[in-house]
């Protein structure tokens, strides 16, 4: 195997084994300037930034700036209806990816394309547009802005497409003979979903739940404008770190900022965690 | 299954559909003349070039660093691989407005880095947060396909003599177009609609530092709702065709394989 691509760069391993050479021939195109490329563009881009918030963070009282009664407010608010909308779209996002996958309607084509709209469309629109059917000359009567109602409503609004993106390939290369054997046998509809079905769906639904969680944590822009962002009642720990910037309290918003970033780390590994026990499953 | 589809359909129909086209009525309700005067203010116009300024930037780069970056994750051999895929993960989890701070704490005035020129509250920190939010999804789309594509037409081109960048340029890239350009649609979308981490960094100056996004929260909150919305609708235009690029290209990445 002596190729140019083996032989030319690499002075350094001499008489490469066919292994080896495979091996060179596979990283093409991601040799160790690549390698260095990358690490510095992801540590100039990422990595620095996030250290200079977790510096700045201990600069003040790290524990009193988290715990102050309006963070800790903001915080709990955050968390709290981050959960609900996670559990919400992990039972709707369930639904809608099933009805998608083995209904059969028309225009299932255009309902399938609009649900990646949240992604597409821009989470300060996404604000206006709820408020718009919402809020105060809302057209239905229903005026929930400034409410917690509304926090919750743009968050389901944002995280929408998680579960059912993450469900709907599962779904599709489900076996229906397993379904169709339970059925023979006797079991109802019912029965059927949940011993057969929801225990091949459950690490999607999950991972799209966790992605959907760590999404309404941090979101921001769609929130903004619905939530009034009223201290301790409709302020979300995203507004909370914002308004601290404008008044010129970066290390409060430092503070905050890392309970947020640790929240995010948690969630990817769980995450990762999760796609590992499916491929496995898969396997 | 009727009541499954009435339920899940209602429930779209009530978050994404019923919004979005009061929205569009609302907006063209005073007439399209109106909404063509509202977004071809100078205001307007000067959001609009630097939206687009801000996204031809930050897109090309991560386009091509997202390449080599789903290059190295798929096809290097290191350690801390895993850390590096985390960290190339993290903007996708990290709240918009912590970004912001970041950069403004790296950046701004007594940060760690210090340039000759103004970052934050002028255009080159709006750059790096849509850079930062949008840094992920071409890598994202791009490894998956690299990992089904494999490497052995490579291992053949490079057996019939073709050298790395031949390989590279006439093997490899094209067989990951379709995923690309997915990326390509994605953090464009992202780039164009950003909100969060642009507004702590931007001093949302009219005609200056103002982006549609930041153009039209301002109008909000000057009461000018007609001006938001129209705004608004220029934004859900652009995000509708991202939709339809994403629903056209979808079916080709996932052939690609």
């Amino acid at each position: 195997m002596s190729t140019p691509a083996a032989t030319a760069p690499r002075p350094a391993h001499p008489a490469p084994s066919r292994r080896a050479a495979a091996r060179a021939a596979r990283a093409g195109g991601a040799g160790p300037l690549a390698l260095g490329v990358v690490t510095v563009w992801i540590s100039v881009l990422v990595l620095l930034p996030m250290a200079a918030v977790v510096a700045k963070s201990t600069e003040g009282h790290f524990w009193t700036s988290v715990t102050s009664r309006q963070a800790i407010d903001a915080l709990e608010f955050t968390l709290g209806v981050s959960l609900l909308v996670a559990a919400i779209n992990a039972v709707m996002g369930t639904l809608v990816a099933w009805v998608l996958v083995r209904d059969q309607f028309r225009g299932k084509g255009i309902v399938n394309a609009l649900i990646d709209l949240p992604f597409a469309l821009p989470t300060i629109v996404a604000g206006l547009t709820l408020l718009a059917l919402y809020g105060r000359n809302s057209p239905v009567g229903i005026d929930i802005a400034f409410t917690k109602g509304a926090v919750l409503l743009a968050l389901m609004f944002v995280t929408l497409p998680f579960v059912v993106r993450a469900v709907q390939p599962v779904l599709m290369e489900l076996d229906v003979e397993m379904e169709e054997a339970a059925a023979s046998l006797g079991a109802s509809g019912l029965a059927t979903f949940r011993r057969i079905i929801l225990p091949n769906l459950v690490p999607a639904i999950l991972s799209g739940a966790a992605l959907s969680f760590a999404r309404a944590v941090g979101e921001f822009g769609s929130v903004v404008l619905i939530s009034g962002n009223v201290p301790f009642d409709t302020q979300v720990s995203a507004v909370y770190i914002f308004k601290q910037i404008e008044s010129d309290n970066p290390t409060g918003a430092a503070a905050v900022s890392v309970v947020l970033l640790a929240l995010s780390l948690a969630v990817l590994l769980l995450i990762r965690v999760l796609e590992r026990v499916r491929s496995r499953n898969a396997a | 299954m009727r009541l499954s589809r009435l339920i899940a359909l209602t429930y779209l129909a009530l978050l994404l559909l019923v919004p979005v086209g009061l929205v569009l009525y609302r907006t063209f309700e005073p007439g399209v003349g109106a909404v063509y005067d509202s977004v071809t203010t100078p205001a307007a116009i000067s959001a609009f070039t630097l939206t687009l300024f801000i996204a031809a930037v930050a897109v090309p780069l991560n386009t091509v660093l997202g390449i080599l970056t789903a290059l190295v994750l798929v096809r290097g051999r290191f350690r801390g691989k895993a850390v590096l895929e985390a960290l190339v993960d993290l903007p996708f989890a990290i709240s918009p407005v912590v970004v912001g701070l970041s950069l403004v704490l790296l950046y701004g005035r007594g940060g760690w880095i210090d340039l000759p020129f103004q970052v934050i509250f002028s255009v080159p920190g709006m750059i790096l947060a849509t850079v930062f939010v949008s840094l992920p999804f071409v890598a994202r789309e791009v490894a998956p396909v690299l990992r089904e594509v494999g490497d052995e037409q490579e291992q053949a081109a490079a057996t019939l003599g073709a050298s790395r960048a031949q390989a590279f340029w006439r093997i490899t890239l094209p067989a990951l177009r379709w995923g690309i350009a997915y990326g390509v649609v994605l953090s464009t979308a992202r780039s164009i609609g950003e909100f969060g981490a642009v507004s702590v960094v931007s001093s949302k100056v009219a005609g200056s530092t103002n982006t549609l996004t930041l153009l039209v929260e301002q109008r909000f909150q000057n009461f000018d709702l007609a001006g938001a919305y129209a705004a608004s609708a220029l934004l859900a235009v652009i995000a509708l065709v991202t939709l339809l690029a994403m629903t056209r290209l979808r079916p080709r990445k996932e052939g690609a394989g």
